[in-house]
């Protein structure tokens, strides 16, 4: 009795019409709390001491950071939820998750790579961050690669719901040999910036920005979903009954 | 839901559990497995062309590099670390093709996964077999390249060991890629993007270990380090591996 609410969750009208629902209320909240943010961050955090104003990518570049993991675990356990318990929407979820978890990492990489022409002097450096935010973006492109190469779809969910969990238990794995890697391997001209210890002033906008994206990776997810669910179900009869009416 | 899905082992259990004569007996799975692997064997010698292919390729790639970066045995030394397990990488992702290739397409796969036995023993024997096939032969040549690289003759036993343990992982992490590529008819590319990712661990600590035995140093660390990744694609990586190929034969 009690799983009922998991097994309506299970049904392709019935989540695209909560879907439909609640996109408004992650959307709003999203823009509002992202806005704000941004100006906090932008506009009336202090300067930092060392690196100047150019330290303010961080407003982007961490709360990026943090939804390209957060996609991928998320897409992992939806995955995990399809594999095992045959749930086609769950599989929707996790198809729909790869593109927006791979547009973050891109815009990780992006704006770390912009943050360290500034403080490091060059585009580059193979930080193990940075590393591993790469190593991330090719496991979400093997993803959405594996996925492309199937023409059935519940084929592609099922061969793609593998690897997004093999890719969960192998990504702490990834991350820590990659950190390890550096700490050897650190060339020593490169400046290493300790675990600073961040000023309220300049917290605050950090923590504001962290929600707003992950409303906004909500929001997001729940319209992709919604597409994806259309792309399945397009024969069937729910769909034009729900359009036409 | 398709015949395939049917829990492996329900079958041999069935079989096994009135008699006991079986009790006595190593257990089914196993007795399965060493057939796959002595069948995959006997195959891979009938075809003896295509074993040295990925050696080949090995020694190939590592020439590449001295054309490319110079000819001094002292720069060649610097890199040939990374040079040996690039080119480790890349001939055992080649080898990968041929894998599961063969035996899906004359449906060897679909009778293993319909025979009742653990399709998981059974792909764990094929990917020994192909990892004796490939991989040790590719550890066993390394200290050729290496030496042909500048690299002094006494690193060669830590070089062999190093590469062996780092290619049981390589093998085993393959092996679930070439699995999840089994249903396309290109797969090359995608093959590369699947499995590369997933194996830059054993890169790190393989290349890391054999960085240090060139150097005449203690390599144990990065070395217990590899060998727990391979005891942890040898637990892992069949139940994945046999994951793929049922989804891949549904």
């Amino acid at each position: 009795m009690r799983w009922t609410w998991f097994h309506r969750l299970a049904s392709p009208p019935y989540l695209y019409g909560l879907a439909a629902r609640l996109t408004p209320w992650f959307a709003w909240p999203a823009a509002l709390l992202i806005l704000g943010g941004l100006f906090a961050g932008l506009v009336l955090a202090p300067p930092d001491y060392q690196q100047g104003e150019g330290f303010r990518i961080i407003y982007v570049h961490v709360p990026s950071a943090w939804m390209s993991l957060m996609v991928y675990v998320t897409m992992g356990l939806a995955a995990a939820v399809g594999l095992i318990w045959r749930m086609k929407v769950a599989h929707a979820i996790a198809a729909s998750c790869a593109p927006i978890g791979a547009s973050f990492t891109v815009a990780a990489l992006v704006t770390g790579s912009l943050w360290g022409k500034p403080m490091w002097g060059t585009w580059w450096v193979w930080d193990p961050r940075l590393t591993s935010e790469l190593i991330l973006l090719f496991l979400y492109l093997g993803f959405m690669g594996l996925r492309a190469g199937f023409d059935d779809t519940q084929r592609a969910d099922r061969a793609g719901a593998l690897l997004a969990i093999v890719g969960l238990v192998n990504v702490p794995i990834i991350h820590y040999s990659v950190i390890w890697w550096n700490s050897l391997h650190q060339a020593p001209s490169v400046l290493r910036f300790g675990k600073p210890t961040i000023p309220g002033a300049m917290l605050a906008p950090l923590l504001i920005l962290l929600l707003g994206f992950t409303l906004f990776f909500a929001a997001l997810l729940l319209v992709r979903v919604r597409a994806e669910i259309l792309q399945r179900e397009r024969t069937a009869r729910w769909i034009s009954e729900t359009l036409s009416g | 839901m398709s015949i395939t899905d049917l829990p492996a082992g329900v079958g041999s259990a069935l079989d096994s559990a009135p008699s006991l004569v079986y009790a006595a007996r190593p257990a089914p799975a196993l007795d399965a497995a060493r057939l796959a692997l002595s069948r995959d064997l006997v195959l891979a010698f009938r075809k003896r062309g295509q074993l040295l292919q990925p050696l080949a390729f090995f020694a190939l790639v590592t020439m590449l590099f001295p054309l490319a970066v110079s000819p001094e045995l002292s720069r060649l030394r610097a890199i040939a670390p990374g040079v040996l397990w690039v080119a480790a990488m890349l001939a055992s992702l080649l080898a990968l093709e041929f894998l599961f290739r063969d035996d899906a397409h004359d449906g060897t796969l679909e009778q293993y996964a319909l025979s009742g036995q653990s399709l998981t023993w059974l792909l764990f024997a094929k990917t020994i077999a192909h990892w004796l096939l490939t991989g040790l032969p590719l550890a066993l040549m390394a200290p050729f390249a290496a030496m042909s690289l500048g690299v002094a003759a006494s690193a060669v036993p830590g070089i062999v060991l190093i590469m062996v343990v780092g290619t049981i992982a390589l093998s085993l992490i393959g092996a679930i890629g070439a699995a999840l590529a089994l249903g396309m008819k290109r797969s090359g590319t995608l093959l590369a993007l699947l499995t590369l990712p997933l194996s830059l661990p054993v890169l790190i600590y393989g290349a890391r270990a054999t960085e240090l035995a060139i150097a005449g140093n203690s390599y144990m660390a990065p070395l217990e380090l590899l060998a727990a990744l391979a005891v942890l694609a040898v637990t892992l990586a069949p139940l994945g591996a046999a994951t793929a190929v049922r989804i891949s034969l549904e």
